[in-house]
């Protein structure tokens, strides 16, 4: 099928003169080979200059460009306009407040995610000098898969459960957790615990596993949330059980 | 320039209905109340033998009626759907590594099966006796 337009309908948010959003469309030349952040490019250039979204790499590693395409969170610049049909319709991030058309507010993530600890506390802290903290490929290959998020959002515009709780950490952050709990340089577990063990940690999450279906980068937060559920249920009964074990 | 992010609102009650891997998820969830109820009726009839043969008759004429046959047909369904649903994220759950390679999902589930089958003939052995 050939086909020469497709109508963009873009919802739209101007916080200066809207009261809530709408959605406008924008007719676009088909283009076999254009991304639909191409599409949404030439409706910038060429018919609305005025039309505000996010992105930065187009190749699926910033992480920036997450919309929510017919419905489904996807990286716009990941996602082909050959794909869908003559209308395409396009949102901002679910789950999120709408700054203005596509761009959302994301501080709220980007707070949850400091509060997690993302990084590696080290047993005893190193300097440069004294070298690196040694780790062998089979003790990356336990993590891995968990380094690969972009922060791009589209697993917490999926889960049902961040828009029914907004204070659930979500899939993201709590994946990053598990990352550096994994990881054997890192002995922050138990410093993380407060958060990623409380109820709108990970207890908040039912296992709907929408994120791990929506990620780009096959993280598998679902996976990662689940394991942490296991960890801290043996955690709790072994403390229960052995009490003069802990510390 | 000022700031008024604008809140989309949330549809509490009907979330659910806006995407089929929500509805999967609601089935495997609403499954487990078949379970129960069925847990239940177990322990209804022990109370019921507890009170003696003639109240056991009756819960059992009751199970065997129709609507009981119906509903533990149901039952079964939905049980083994239930069960497949959670067999079917276990290696999420459990991931084993060995020599530094992860076991292929399918060994995990299949290995969850089994022991199901195992469990289920030892259970109707021990009934049949
Ligand atoms: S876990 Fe996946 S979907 Fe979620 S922010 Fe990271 S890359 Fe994006």
């Amino acid at each position: 099928m050939s086909r020469d337009t497709v109508q963009l309908e873009i919802l739209r948010y101007d916080p200066e003169k809207d009261s809530e959003p709408y959605f406008s469309t924008y007719e676009v030349p088909f283009n076999d080979d254009w991304v639909v952040l191409d599409a949404i490019n030439y409706v910038k250039e060429n018919l609305d200059r005025t039309l505000t979204y996010r992105w930065s790499c187009h190749m699926a590693v910033c992480g920036s460009c997450g919309m929510v395409i017919n419905g489904e969170p996807v990286l716009s610049c990941h996602t082909f306009m050959r794909d869908y049909g003559d209308k395409i319709r396009i949102e901002p991030l679910q789950n999120f407040p709408v700054e203005r058309d596509l761009v959302v507010v994301i501080d709220d993530f980007v707070e949850k995610l400091g509060s997690v600890k993302p990084y590696i506390v080290p047993k005893v802290e190193k300097t440069v000098d004294e070298g690196e903290y040694i780790q062998s490929p089979a003790q990356l290959a336990v993590f891995k898969q968990y380094t690969a998020c972009i922060n791009c959002l589209l697993c917490y515009s999926a889960c049902p459960q961040v828009g029914l709780n907004p204070g659930f950490v979500g899939p993201a952050a709590l994946a990053l957790a598990h990352r550096y709990n994994l990881d054997s340089r890192d002995v922050g577990r138990a410093a993380r615990e407060d958060v990623v063990a409380s109820n709108p940690g990970i207890w908040e999450c039912s296992f709907v596993g929408a994120c791990s279906e929506v990620c780009p980068k096959s993280v598998d937060p679902a996976a990662a949330i689940q394991q942490t559920k296991i960890a801290s249920t043996v955690d709790y009964f072994t403390d229960f059980l052995t009490p003069w074990r802990k510390q | 320039m000022s700031r008024r992010p604008y809140i989309r609102p949330v549809q509490r009650s009907t979330w659910w209905l806006a995407q089929p891997r929500y509805i999967r998820y609601m089935a495997r969830e609403v499954t487990s109340a078949f379970l129960c109820a069925y847990s239940l009726l177990i322990i209804v009839g022990l109370v019921r033998l507890a009170q003696g043969p003639l109240a056991y008759d009756a819960f059992l004429a009751a199970v065997y009626s129709t609507s009981g046959q119906v509903f533990s047909l149901l039952t079964l369904i939905f049980a083994i759907y239930h069960t497949y649903t959670w067999f079917q994220v276990t290696p999420k759950a459990m991931p084993i590594r060995k020599g530094g390679k992860l076991i292929a999902g399918s060994i995990i589930v299949g290995a969850h099966w089994f022991v199901f089958l195992i469990a289920s003939v030892i259970i109707l052995y021990l009934v049949g006796m």
